[in-house]
């Protein structure tokens, strides 16, 4: 017994245990897994490229571009693809100069240089529409300057203001100075209603056109609610389904998933036919009698059309986790707890409900998800006051061509979804989700 | 690697495909107007030239020239876009330059840089037609006759929804010529701050009647479901409408908005060469005379007017329902792009916060 003890406590000297041909056993071990590791690698590593190409790239990108707008700094060939550093006299100018100080001669001699190549490159529209973000009318100050560039002549402060008197509003410079650096925060400042004043400090836009923070505000406020309607509607549904016998529930379920699968246009449009004020919910009404004809109710391009036709298009995303959750569910457990003397409210209350609640937070989360960012139905259906944040972040897309505030607000919009969705972990957990 | 070749070769046959079967893609604006301009210009420029024309739509196609070019994926070879984007796409160096001498003269000999009407030709563009924005109503849902721009903005007389293009632009000058501010005034009272508070006060008093539009096909649509009223629309949509279809539409001329659309060709387009071959096939003097037989627009060159004559239903003269027409110029604007291609995005930053409020 002693001498068994003795052989497996070795001396200091031989500490490790080792494989049969004398090698470390860990590191013979670590050699083993280390190819079993490698190999499982190479089998997720083409998931692994296509989230980084399609996932992480992109998103990386919009973040970079909702803070880095080089129009002022570089321009690049579209054909060539060839990139030339512009205003750079000007730049240098602001590098050498605090900021406040009066614009000298040498600064507006480094501009009508400037100007020069501005014309040659044809960048003076890119350039102008950079500064015209944070100065709007400034943008055919640019373009007007740039084509008188080559009959600029010394004095150029003279020559300048010829051209046009807002080269002497040092708003205009504070501005350019703003944006003689590539990266700036000023589009997440103009996604929360704030500007900069002529002194670079940050201040509020005035009432008439704040916007975003509104609209960040109406977008939760409407996800919530038809989250909750979504709810409402889908439980009892998911329930029937649960419940039901399978030959029965299968053809009911056939109604659940028939819209599910029609294009998302086409239902959108539906409701626009059963909704608009000539529609036939309307016509229904004034033929029976129950609306005066000149008083039909808007329900479609406003809010409500909005909501109506989102928690629609939704349903099916709350029915099917609820239904997968439901269907499992033991019925004996509530005849139990009837049996037991429960009320068929208690029964529900302490009994089936906490079952379901996996369910109803999947669910939740995927239709709120989905509602935060929803475009195509609010674009159709909200008219003026049903519109989303996510249809601005396609108005700069496609409109006004401003991609870097458009980035911005696709980011906002991004970093509070992560929050709540952090919050729904920390109060019900994650681990808890149940998604089918 | 390989991938990348494979990927290299498809684009590079792709290219070498377009180039054997002489094609060209045109973007327009959709519905009776793509129609006027398949009519016009698309069938007899490939039946003298070979050249295949493929038209495509957009509800504006200044929007996606940008998106296209950046990302060096360009599929439009022409694009026809209004004047204050041709102008800002121009600037910012997204759009060919064309060069004008491929232009044909008018058949008098005129040269082209004289027969086209004055800022009709550009840098980057080539006006095609005049059109404008007015107003129409539905003689069938309106009690007796709007006659001016003032009558658009009184529900109290005229009651019923408005149909509004959903932008600043257009909606902004109306508003102000309807408050009384004659048309020679719009634009120096727009750019002040007053100017256009004043502006949206008066879109103000009609803002819970509005449904908004966005293409140019739905104005009519909406007219003629009686969604709304009255709208404003583009006038060769409503003349459509009415003298094609039968629609009961009448076009109020008061406040008209005169503006051109233009001929463009994107940086990089796949086929530069036959896009400009369609360009000056198109802004000949015969086309664009021809292109009026299928649409209230007038054309952009003096010598296409004398050749303007009946609309295809051959019984309609088209002289009146042009924009351009005498009796329709008492009171009308004519689009100032200089101010647009500055003002556009402020305005319309300010157009969706009143919109959202």
């Amino acid at each position: 017994m002693a001498n068994i003890t003795a052989d497996l406590t070795p001396s200091k000297a031989d500490t490790r245990l080792t494989t049969a041909d004398g090698k470390p056993l860990k590191a013979a071990l670590a050699a083993a897994q280390s190819h079993a590791k490698r190999r499982a690698f190479f089998l997720v590593l083409p998931l692994l490229l296509f989230i980084l190409v399609t996932f992480v790239l992109p998103i990386g990108q919009m973040l970079h571009q909702s803070m880095y707008n080089p129009g002022f700094t570089l321009h690049q060939d579209v054909i060539s693809k060839v990139k030339t550093p512009i205003m750079v006299n000007v730049r240098n100018w602001f590098d050498t100069n605090p900021p406040g100080s009066e614009p000298d001669e040498a600064a507006y001699a480094a501009l009508a240089k400037d100007f020069l190549l501005l014309d040659e490159l044809r960048a003076a529209g890119s350039v102008g529409t950079r500064v015209n973000y944070d100065l709007s009318g400034t943008r055919s100050l640019f373009t007007k300057t740039a084509r008188k560039a080559d009959k600029l002549e010394p004095p150029y402060k003279a020559a300048l203001l010829e051209v046009d008197e807002k080269w002497a509003n040092p708003e205009v410079w504070a501005v350019m100075r703003g944006a003689s650096s590539a990266y700036t925060i000023n589009f997440y400042l103009a996604a929360a209603d704030l500007t900069r004043d002529v002194n670079g400090e940050i201040a509020s836009v005035p009432d008439n056109r704040a916007l975003y923070v509104k609209l960040f505000i109406r977008t939760l406020l409407l996800s919530v609610l038809i989250t909750f309607l979504t709810f409402i509607l889908a439980y009892p549904v998911a329930h029937l389904l649960a419940t039901l016998p399978l030959r029965y529930s299968n053809l009911l379920m056939i109604f659940v998933l028939l819209p599910f699968w029609t294009s998302l246009l086409v239902r959108t449009t539906s409701w626009m036919v059963l909704l608009q004020s000539q529609g036939v919910i309307n016509n229904a009404l004034v033929a029976s009698g129950a609306l005066a004809d000149d008083n039909r109710i808007q329900m479609m391009y406003n809010q409500t059309g909005t909501v109506i036709a989102m928690t629609h298009i939704l349903l099916p995303f709350m029915i099917l986790p609820l239904y997968s959750v439901m269907r499992p569910i033991n019925p004996s457990y509530v005849r139990a707890a009837r049996s037991l003397g429960a009320t068929s409210w208690t029964a529900f209350r302490r009994i089936y409900f906490p079952q379901t609640i996996p369910g109803i937070g999947a669910g939740a989360l995927l239709v709120f998800i989905l509602a935060v960012g929803y475009y195509i139905t609010p674009a159709l259906v909200g008219g003026a006051d049903g519109q989303l944040i996510s249809n601005l972040i396609a108005f700069h897309m496609t409109r006004s061509l401003n991609w870097s505030m458009a980035a911005a607000l696709a980011s906002i919009l991004l970093g509070g979804i992560l929050i709540l969705y952090w919050l729904y972990d920390r109060l019900i957990g994650i681990d808890n989700l149940k998604l089918g | 690697m390989k991938l990348k070749t494979i990927l290299l070769s498809t684009a590079l046959g792709g290219v070498a495909f377009g180039v054997a079967a002489q094609e060209v893609t045109v973007m327009s604006w959709g519905g009776a107007y793509t129609k006027s301009q398949v009519e016009a210009y698309h069938k007899p420029f490939t039946t003298e030239t070979g050249i295949k024309v493929n038209s495509v739509d957009a509800d504006n196609p200044a929007t996606p020239i940008k998106a296209q070019v950046e990302a060096g994926n360009v599929t439009v070879d022409v694009a026809d876009v209004e004047y204050s984007d041709a102008i800002r796409l121009c600037d910012e160096g997204l759009l060919e330059v064309i060069d004008l001498s491929i232009l044909p003269p008018a058949p008098d000999g005129t040269p082209a840089s004289e027969d086209f009407i004055e800022g009709a030709l550009s840098d980057c563009a080539v006006a095609s037609i005049v059109w404008s924005t007015i107003y129409a109503y539905n003689t069938r849902n309106v009690d007796g006759s709007p006659t001016t721009m003032a009558d658009f903005f009184d529900v109290g007389k005229f009651p019923g929804k408005r149909g509004l293009r959903k932008s600043a632009k257009a909606n902004l000058e109306m508003a102000l010529m309807a408050d009384g501010v004659p048309a020679s005034g719009v634009y120096a009272l727009l750019e002040t701050d007053e100017g256009v508070d004043r502006a949206f006060d008066k879109l103000d008093t009609i803002k819970n009647d509005v449904v908004w539009w966005e293409a140019g096909a739905q104005p009519p649509q909406l007219l003629a479901d009686g969604e709304v009223v009255m709208s404003t629309a583009y006038n060769g949509r409503i003349f459509n409408a009415a003298v094609g279809e039968g629609q009961p539409f009448e076009v109020v001329w008061d406040g008209q908005i005169l503006d051109f659309d233009l001929f463009v060709v994107p940086r990089g387009a796949p086929n530069k060469e036959e896009a400009l071959k369609f360009i000056a096939f198109s802004t000949d003097t015969q086309r664009l005379a021809d292109q009026a037989a299928w649409i209230s627009y007038g054309p952009a060159r003096k010598s296409s007017g004398e050749k303007v004559g009946l609309f295809n239903d051959g019984k309609t003269e088209m002289a009146p329902h042009m924009p351009t027409a005498k009796a329709n110029l008492t009171n009308a604007l004519v689009n100032n792009f200089e101010f647009w291609v500055d003002r556009d995005a402020e305005l319309n930053e300010r157009f969706n916060a009143w919109l959202a409020q």
